[in-house]
């Protein structure tokens, strides 16, 4: 697979929850290696599409594939997610953490997690407890969290929410050197403005629908 | 089967009964630094054996005929606490989500969660049983030992279909209460097989072969059961 060919397609997508329609007929191609940003209004179905692309929510019509495959289980070792909360234990230290989810990976590297902890800028010698982290660090270490099986596509949900303006930069940074090394990055966010010039396509969503594709941070005009 | 297929499922085995060692340590080690289950459950059972104990005053031989049906009703209640709280640590921060998006088996889990939940119920068996003596004057006139059957198959049933029925509650509203509307009902025959083994062990007036036999048989089918559906429950939206 080169990398501009379609890593994830997505073709009539719906997603509903009860009566509520969350998705509605998403239909989309994204190449491989490009850097992401989902954006819209709340409610617009952006965290929906993430969670389904990770395997987290079955669609109710449509289909999605990832990497040539219908069948999340069959790809997961190469889909990172992260997700608004830390998908972390609070009781125990990052390390702790990584290397219990390194085992559900069946990485036996030992050195892995204390790699992806310093890869995302913090020291993996901290041996207090995630839940004594403060925001930033704690979004850092879901980041890690979400490398430790090296993806080939990272899905991440509000990974600069409750992180100074700082930190956020050299996340970004840090995800735009992974997407130099190959990695295929979709990002929803509010604070698109942190990723102008670091993305290559900004994904416009609203009312469940994707409304529109652009190069630069300039909505499409049904949303403007 | 071939002998490269037999290796492959071989294999994955090993992969499965890795990841349950892992999970139920990591469990065994939350609890330890929390004691969030143990705790509570300790202090209810404590609570049942010695409220109990000032509300009646049986003779030895009454002992003998409540003590089963006391013992078990208490240390339902009591797994009940350590039951709701298995899932609850997956639920902060939404941690189960990630277990859900790695390619680690949905029944791993579930094996990890009803070993950690045996072995915290035996925990407060162990504590608990030397009180229930003192306290109820209890000696066994049937054969003891068959007690450590009694308590390791009521056990499991307890743990296996709790650990079960609370992942089916993770996402209702009010799941401490849902635990126990679906938990208790299905335990019937478990709990009557428990009591009445129990009761004919202390009383030695029947034999309570049949009883553990039967507990054994609720603790195979419900154990294949829970397996077989685990992965919907913990998929289901």
């Amino acid at each position: 697979m080169t990398d501009n060919a379609p890593v994830i397609t997505v073709h009539n997508l719906i997603k509903q929850f009860g009566r509520f329609a969350a998705l509605r007929g998403v239909t989309a191609e994204f190449a491989g290696g490009k850097f992401y940003a989902i954006l819209g209004d709340n409610g617009a179905g952006k965290t929906t599409l993430l969670r389904t692309l990770a395997g987290l929510n079955e669609p109710s019509s449509g289909q999605v594939e990832i990497l040539g495959s219908r069948r999340f289980r069959e790809i997961c070792r190469e889909v990172g997610y992260m997700a608004h909360p830390s998908l972390l234990y609070d009781e125990m230290s990052g390390v702790e953490n990584l290397a219990y989810f390194a085992q559900l990976y069946g990485i036996e590297a030992p050195g892995r997690g204390a790699e992806v902890i310093a890869a995302v800028g913090l020291d993996a010698t901290l041996t207090r407890p995630v839940g004594q982290y403060s925001q930033g660090m704690r979004q850092r270490m879901s980041l890690a969290r979400a490398l430790l099986n090296d993806p080939k596509i990272l899905l991440l949900d509000e990974p600069f929410s409750n992180v100074d303006l700082r930190s956020a930069r050299e996340m970004v940074r840090l995800l735009a050197g992974l997407k130099d090394q190959g990695k295929t990055i979709f990002v929803v966010t509010h604070q698109a403005s942190l990723l102008e010039g670091a993305v290559d396509e900004f994904v416009w969503m609203a009312a469940g629908k994707i409304v529109g594709r652009t190069r630069e941070l300039t909505p499409p005009e049904p949303v403007a | 089967m071939s002998g490269a297929a037999e290796g492959q499922k071989g294999a994955k085995q090993g992969v499965a009964r890795g990841i349950t060692r892992a999970t139920l340590l990591k469990d065994l080690r939350l609890e330890w630094r929390s004691k969030d289950a143990i705790n509570s459950m300790l202090f209810f059972s404590l609570l049942v054996v010695v409220v109990f104990s000032f509300s009646f005053d049986p003779s030895a031989e009454e002992s003998r005929q409540i003590a089963g049906g006391l013992i078990w009703v208490a240390f339902l209640f009591a797994a009940v606490v350590a039951l709701n709280q298995t899932w609850a640590r997956e639920l902060r921060n939404q941690v189960l989500d990630a277990y859900r998006v790695s390619p680690a088996p949905p029944n791993s889990l579930f094996m990890a969660k009803v070993l950690g939940n045996f072995i915290f119920v035996a925990v407060l068996e162990a504590l608990m049983t030397p009180l229930f003596i003192i306290f109820y004057r209890l000696r066994a006139i049937g054969p003891a030992w068959q007690l450590l059957l009694v308590a390791a198959f009521g056990t499991w049933a307890l743990v296996v279909n709790g650990t079960f029925f609370a992942a089916m509650s993770i996402r209702t509203r009010s799941r401490e209460i849902m635990l126990p509307l679906l938990l208790f009902p299905i335990s019937i025959p478990a709990i009557l097989a428990m009591v009445q083994a129990t009761a004919g062990i202390l009383t030695g007036e029947y034999s309570a072969r049949f009883w553990i036999v039967l507990l054994a048989t609720y603790d195979l089918v419900f154990t294949t059961g829970c397996l077989l559906l685990f992965e919907t429950v913990l998929n289901a939206e």
